[in-house]
């Protein structure tokens, strides 16, 4: 058995900077924020990935991993080990659930929606996609002065008309994390899609 | 010309010192310590140690002579310092009926297996202020003292539990157990409705005289339960953690504790044979009257499985449990001591437009513009 | 485009040496040793903190209920805040800390003294500077920028609380966007006052959704909340609450068309800066009714000071220009 990778060199700063990048991306849906880690994760974790949940999971999230992240045990021995973090097979049941291969999304409404009294209850997707570029949605919503030109590689075809059915349901929805080389970026359940035209 | 206020970090250190000063009080008198604290005033500890929720006889001591003897500034500085502590895990239950019993007494029999073991007691003393004790006088005479049983499976079988006993009748219902972990009141915030163990949480951490008030007001017709004390005991149990690696449990240490097991009168409804039901109180330390406050709200709080009338403040769980807890209520009614002057202005500037309004000729500081 | 993204940086080594030493406490005989960690908090409560901040965040207004811990202030004096400002704060952040929108307030001093304390960061009383604000009861003057977060401590994040005292019945209330009450209430002052009697804690709606409590601020600062390109976070030690609201999130006063939301308006300008527009402070003089006006805001109202511009209590003109 190959030797476990390293979590955070330092993990009060390393968390404290992880999280710092995700609160802004959170709070500003569609900007790509950097992330600089110095992780070196079993793959297909990825870098930003790993920062990300090594910054936000523990013991009392349950994590539910996608297909391909599950089929490489060293995934979750790794997160395991710096987490503590139950896995769940139940992406219902999941607070977070990671996912390597975006393009085979589950359906949003297999993970947790969260209750009309505690909409927070509601599962997180931290996705790792191979770049962001500025095209082809057009965001509004609380965050975004105006609008924002966001677009993610890969995601499944039929991204646009999941983000607005999540829309449809606030409070609540899901919120959705990506992860790229360098950069994160956040499309939280209050999103909107411009109008097209 | 006018200077505005300023120095409140001066301000600050100056009014530290003098706290300091104060608390030390006349420096020709030895200073108190900590060891002199925690073994001779023990029942502050306790409840310090109670409240605090953090069992360690020397902190709370030392919190208390910091809190210049006030037992909830004392309570305080030992939560704020849980706070930094790390969970390694949970321990098992510990097993009351194992207990080192210092004192235990049942007002429900007579006799029973064990008998009754008055122990350190204030009841049946006359309080008579005692001046002897004001000379640092002779020590005093030493107790006569039963043989302890000295292997805890003696001291089951020695001494069983009044409720155990009652059970083996079918008298009482059965302990209400639950299939799972409780929940952890420190860990997630509490959420209503609330389960038992929350409830016991909550009151085992709650302020004793919020508990002694409502437990006292369910004696006096406001949610009558009709209780009697089955049993207090007081005395020494093994805490134990069950460690992963090593598959068995290991003993920490032992604590001393007091537990109360109340016994209420019920008469039945509808599901449930009339029985017995009870009422469960939990504290460190030697706090009687903190487990029996708490046993009587515990089952006040049980009225609705039980098929009983919310008729009193002692039942209503929202209210006991969001006011329970002295650390909290102390810090919100003394934070009305911090500057509210900028909601103060606003006020002041509504009272006057309003008298203002009503005819008063005052001068009108203020008006409001459309924004 | 992130100003706020730390890099790693070797300054931060120091600062984390000068923290191992500031934590050691001093431990006489027989007690045990007593270590505090970063801004107090263990890492695993920030990690619960942070994941109720992403969650406030995503759901503007809506009050994420968290495990607040017990802090070494009370209750009340601001453990809300201080967890939030905890769980978000970096080595590199800048932190400034007012109370009734002054940095000398005896609790914004405390305040302050425990993250200078604890985390070892830099502080400052420059509203500009700051890339953290905590504050209580106040929005400062300035206009606030990009990229910083201003954290308020609140007291009673419900604000239904006083309408509706049970959290079983407001959450529902909540749930289903059911604000009649608070409309009958505001509409019941009008009936009898003529006008809303709140001043303060005046009840926002937030981004067309969530009812919210402001904290206690003056209904003067309300409109500051609207389109603020700052990050607004809301910690409730006490009740267990985190909420927040994005930069540029619109927020509105609950009104009526027939009586629009006003704000209070001073008829005097600062005595100490000439400011007009923003929120003062009534100080009394003597007892015979002798009194002031000066800004509330005391960075701002120094910062005029220091440009040069007087009121009619100010120091004769030479003194001020220096």
């Amino acid at each position: 058995m190959p030797a476990l990778a390293l979590g955070f060199a330092d993990p009060v700063r390393d968390s404290q900077a992880a999280f710092k990048a995700l609160m802004w991306a959170m709070a500003q849906p569609g900007d790509v924020v950097p992330l600089d880690t110095r992780l070196a994760p079993p793959a297909p974790l990825t870098p930003e990935m790993a920062a990300s949940a090594l910054a936000l999971i523990d013991y009392e999230t349950p994590v539910w991993l996608d297909p391909a992240l599950a089929a490489a045990p060293e995934t979750a021995d790794f997160l395991r080990f710096h987490t503590g973090a139950p896995l769940t097979g139940d992406p219902a049941a999941a607070r977070f659930a990671l996912v390597a291969d975006p393009a085979a999304l589950p359906a949003f409404d297999s993970f947790a929606q969260g209750e009309p009294d505690y909409p927070d209850r509601s599962t997180t997707l931290i996705l790792a996609v191979e770049r962001f570029d500025a095209a082809p949605l057009v965001l509004e919503g609380p965050g975004i002065k105006g609008w924002r030109g966001f677009g993610a590689h890969p995601l499944p075809a039929d991204f646009a008309a999941r983000l607005a059915a999540n829309r449809a349901l606030f409070p609540l929805g899901l919120d959705l994390i990506l992860t790229a080389p360098g950069a994160v970026a956040a499309l939280p359940r209050s999103v909107r899609l411009q109008d097209e035209g | 010309m006018y200077v505005a206020v300023k120095g409140g970090e001066t301000a600050i250190r100056n009014a530290h010192a003098l706290l300091a000063e104060t608390r030390r009080g006349d420096p020709a008198v030895p200073e108190i310590g900590i060891d002199q604290i925690a073994g001779q005033l023990t029942l502050a500890v306790d409840r310090v140690m109670s409240e605090g929720s953090l069992y360690d006889r020397p902190l709370a001591a030392l919190a208390i002579k910091q809190a210049r003897g006030d037992l909830i500034e004392a309570i305080f500085l030992v939560r704020a310092f849980r706070t930094t502590l790390p969970r390694f895990g949970y321990c098992l239950p510990v097993d009351t009926a194992r207990m080192r019993v210092e004192r235990r007494i049942s007002a429900t029999y007579k006799d029973m297996p064990g008998g009754q073991v008055l122990g350190p007691t204030f009841d049946y003393t006359h309080r008579l202020l005692d001046p002897s004790l004001a000379g640092g006088g002779a020590a005093p005479a030493e107790p006569a003292r039963a043989p302890l049983p000295d292997d805890a499976g003696a001291g089951i079988a020695a001494m069983p539990r009044v409720t155990d006993i009652l059970d083996g009748e079918g008298l009482i219902e059965p302990a209400p157990a639950s299939g799972e972990d409780p929940r952890d009141l420190t860990r997630e915030p509490l959420s209503f409705p609330a389960d038992r163990p929350l409830r016991l949480q909550n009151l085992a951490r709650g302020d004793e005289g919020f508990l002694l008030a409502l437990g006292y007001s369910t004696q006096r017709g406001y949610a009558r339960t009709h209780p009697f004390v089955g049993e207090v005991r007081f005395g020494e149990v093994e805490v134990e953690l069950f460690v992963e690696e090593l598959g068995f449990a290991v003993p920490l240490g032992a604590v001393s504790v007091t537990e109360c097991q109340m016994v209420n009168q019920f008469k039945g409804s509808a599901e449930v044979p009339p029985q017995f039901t009870r009422g469960y109180g939990f504290a460190f330390g030697q706090s009687e009257r903190k487990a029996m406050s708490m046993a009587l709200v515990d089952r006040a709080l049980r009225f609705a499985e039980l098929g009983e009338e919310k008729s009193a403040p002692a039942q209503d769980e929202e209210f006991v449990l969001s006011h329970s807890d002295n650390v909290q209520a102390t810090g919100f009614v003394e934070h009305l001591k911090l500057p509210h002057y900028v909601d103060f202005q606003a006020e002041l500037e509504l009272v006057r437009r309003m008298r203002a309004e009503h005819g008063d000729a005052l001068p009108q500081t203020t008006q409001e513009a459309a924004e | 485009m992130n100003a706020q993204t730390p890099t790693p940086q070797a300054e931060s080594r120091q600062a984390e040496a000068r923290q191992a030493e500031t934590r050691q406490a001093k431990t006489p005989a027989g007690m045990p040793a007593i270590t505090y960690n970063f801004a107090y908090l263990d890492e695993q409560t920030k990690r619960m903190i942070r994941r109720a901040i992403l969650k406030a965040i995503a759901i503007p207004g809506y009050q994420v209920p968290f495990a607040s811990r017990e802090m070494p202030m009370p209750y009340g004096w601001g453990t809300g805040g201080v967890q939030v400002t905890a769980a978000i704060l970096g080595p590199d952040d800048v932190l400034k800390v007012i109370d009734q929108g002054s940095d000398d307030t005896t609790n914004a001093v405390a305040i302050r003294g425990f993250f200078e304390t604890t985390a070892g960061v830099a502080t400052t009383t420059r509203t500009q500077d700051a890339t953290i604000i905590q504050t209580r009861h106040r929005i400062p003057e300035g206009a606030l920028q990009a990229g910083q977060v201003l954290v308020y401590q609140v007291p009673i994040p419900e604000p239904l609380r006083f309408l509706e005292p049970r959290e079983t019945e407001t959450r529902k209330l909540h749930g289903l966007a059911d604000y009649g009450l608070m409309h009958v209430k505001l509409y019941e002052d009008i009936a009898r006052h003529g006008h809303i009697a709140t001043t303060y804690a005046y009840p926002v709606e937030v981004a067309g959704r969530y009812v919210m409590d402001p904290s206690p601020i003056p209904k003067f600062d309300n409109p500051k909340m609207d389109d603020s390109p700052a990050l607004q976070l809301f910690g409730a030690g006490r009740e267990k609450r985190i909420y927040a609201i994005p930069p540029h999130t619109k927020v509105v006063p609950l009104d009526f068309e027939d009586h629009p939301f006003r704000v209070q308006h001073f008829a005097k300008p600062c005595a100490l800066c000439g400011a007009h527009g923003v929120y003062l402070d009534e100080v009394i003089l003597d007892d015979r009714g002798g009194r002031m006006f000066v800004c509330s805001d005391t960075d701002y109202c120094n910062t005029r000071q220091a440009e040069g511009h007087t009121g009619e209590m100010s120091a004769p003109a030479p003194e001020a220009a220096e």
